[in-house]
């Protein structure tokens, strides 16, 4: 094992932050660190809380990250926030709001632009859930981009997925139902000392009605980061999911999710790198043109062997 | 390989004042800067401990109170102690011209006073990362 992965598992901070940034600028330096340690990974709880913009998920990370630090745990936390298509920058300003836990040794905080990937996460995000989770945390909790509709990609990784809504939404219920209900595991009605979350509540609740899956309901749980009200209901709420999931044996087919995910994540941008690599893609076409000007070759051939030799 | 600059934005101490640090964050998001800000009331620990769990190439401090020949220096010499020497530090703010050598000296790179382009600081940046 090299230096960085053995450090990585003795969960030394710098390391661990030194591998997020080699497998974020996409370097190939990152690659052998990141196969040594996949085998030390598959212990970590993984939970995704994502919601509309300006629901509370970064506040309501905080708390739920004290609470499992008071049970003694390592709590790891990737905040993603948008890059500007534009400029390709971004400000990342989830830490603002989790300002008590940066000297905590127990907690890691990770803040990560989406760096052009749709769906609410970054390209980047499976290989730094391996690297918390080798590194010894017991808890990753994902906080995605405030979303609108459809970026959902969260359950490709997360165990538990929390929607955050807020009160006085109103008619934004509807809205939310054919991509952000589906994924719920968990509804936060978030800022509950807020007017109009008995009405959220039953909104959902009558919507939940509709579904026909009745094995099991997904919860609702209203919360208060400003009053501190609901957090300790919402923790059991993740923790009687958790137990579910083993029971049912969905646990490990989610598991099967993520690492198909990853997996097909890792060849896509391996196949990106060749494409854009355009020295290399012209060498490689270079190659043919000849045997194809001399009717050795057709281009369809041609292009299958090329993806052949890609795809090795 | 899409290599980024990291830049944390930090206040230190007891300074409610964020506009500026607000104006130089947006300006280096829109030069394509990947730029992380801390909040308020920040003290020395925190800036490093977060300095070093996000993997930042440059340290920005913004102070208007007039601590910052305490609290500048400090974050230098922990970051200095934490091995982290390959990160550039700069600082913004009300500084007086005299103060400046003894920064300097500390290992703050740069100083930029009220009224400088945002422009310069987005340049400075791009010429002396470390790394």
């Amino acid at each position: 094992m090299n230096e960085l992965s053995s450090k990585i598992i003795t969960g030394d901070p710098r390391s661990i932050a030194r591998l997020i940034t080699l497998v974020e600028n996409n370097e190939p330096d990152a690659v052998e660190s990141m196969r040594q340690i996949h085998r030390y990974t598959g212990r970590a709880q993984i939970i995704g809380i994502t919601g509309v913009m300006g629901s509370g998920k970064s506040s309501l990370i905080f708390e739920l990250a004290l609470a499992f630090r008071a049970e003694g745990k390592k709590v790891g936390i990737i905040a993603i926030d948008p890059t500007s298509p534009f400029s390709g920058g971004a400000l990342l300003g989830d830490r603002i709001r989790m300002t008590d836990l940066s000297t905590d040794n127990g907690v890691f905080i990770r803040s990560m632009g989406t760096r052009g990937m749709m769906g609410g996460l970054t390209s980047a995000l499976y290989d730094v859930v391996e690297i918390l989770d080798a590194a010894g945390m017991n808890v990753i909790l994902i906080e995605t981009v405030g979303v609108g509709q459809d970026e959902v990609d969260i359950v490709k990784i997360a165990d538990t997925t929390l929607v955050v809504l807020v009160p006085g939404l109103g008619d934004s219920v509807q809205m939310i139902k054919a991509g952000l209900m589906e994924i719920a595991d968990i509804f936060v009605v978030n800022k509950a000392d807020k007017p109009g979350v008995e009405q959220t509540v039953a909104e959902l609740e009558s919507m939940l009605d509709l579904v026909s899956n009745v094995e099991r309901r997904t919860p609702i749980v209203a919360t208060s980061v400003k009053e501190r009200k609901g957090i300790q209901l919402l923790i059991s709420k993740i923790v009687e999911h958790q137990e579910y999931l083993k029971r049912s044996k969905i646990f490990d087919r989610r598991r099967r999710q993520r690492y198909e995910a990853e997996l097909i994540e890792i060849i896509r941008k391996r196949l990106m790198d060749f494409i854009f690599d355009e020295k290399k893609l012209k060498n490689t076409v270079d190659c043919c043109i000849d045997q194809i000007s001399k009717k050795e070759l057709d281009p369809y051939s041609a292009a299958d062997e090329i993806l052949g030799k890609i795809l090795k | 390989m899409v290599k980024k600059i990291r830049v944390l934005v930090a206040k230190p101490g007891l300074d409610g004042h964020d506009r500026g640090a607000k104006i130089v964050a947006r300006a280096l998001r829109d030069a394509g800067m990947e730029v992380i800000y801390t909040g308020l009331h920040q003290t020395a620990d925190q800036i490093v401990n977060t300095a070093i769990q996000e993997d930042v190439d440059v340290v920005g401090l913004s102070l208007l109170s007039g601590a910052h020949m305490t609290l500048f220096i400090d974050v230098a010499l922990l970051l200095k102690e934490m091995k982290m020497d390959d990160v550039l530090i700069i600082g913004g703010g009300i500084i007086p011209q005299e103060d400046v050598p003894g920064l300097k000296k500390a290992g703050i790179a740069e100083v930029f006073g009220p009224g400088t382009p945002v422009e310069d600081i987005v340049s400075y940046i791009k010429k002396n990362v470390k790394r």
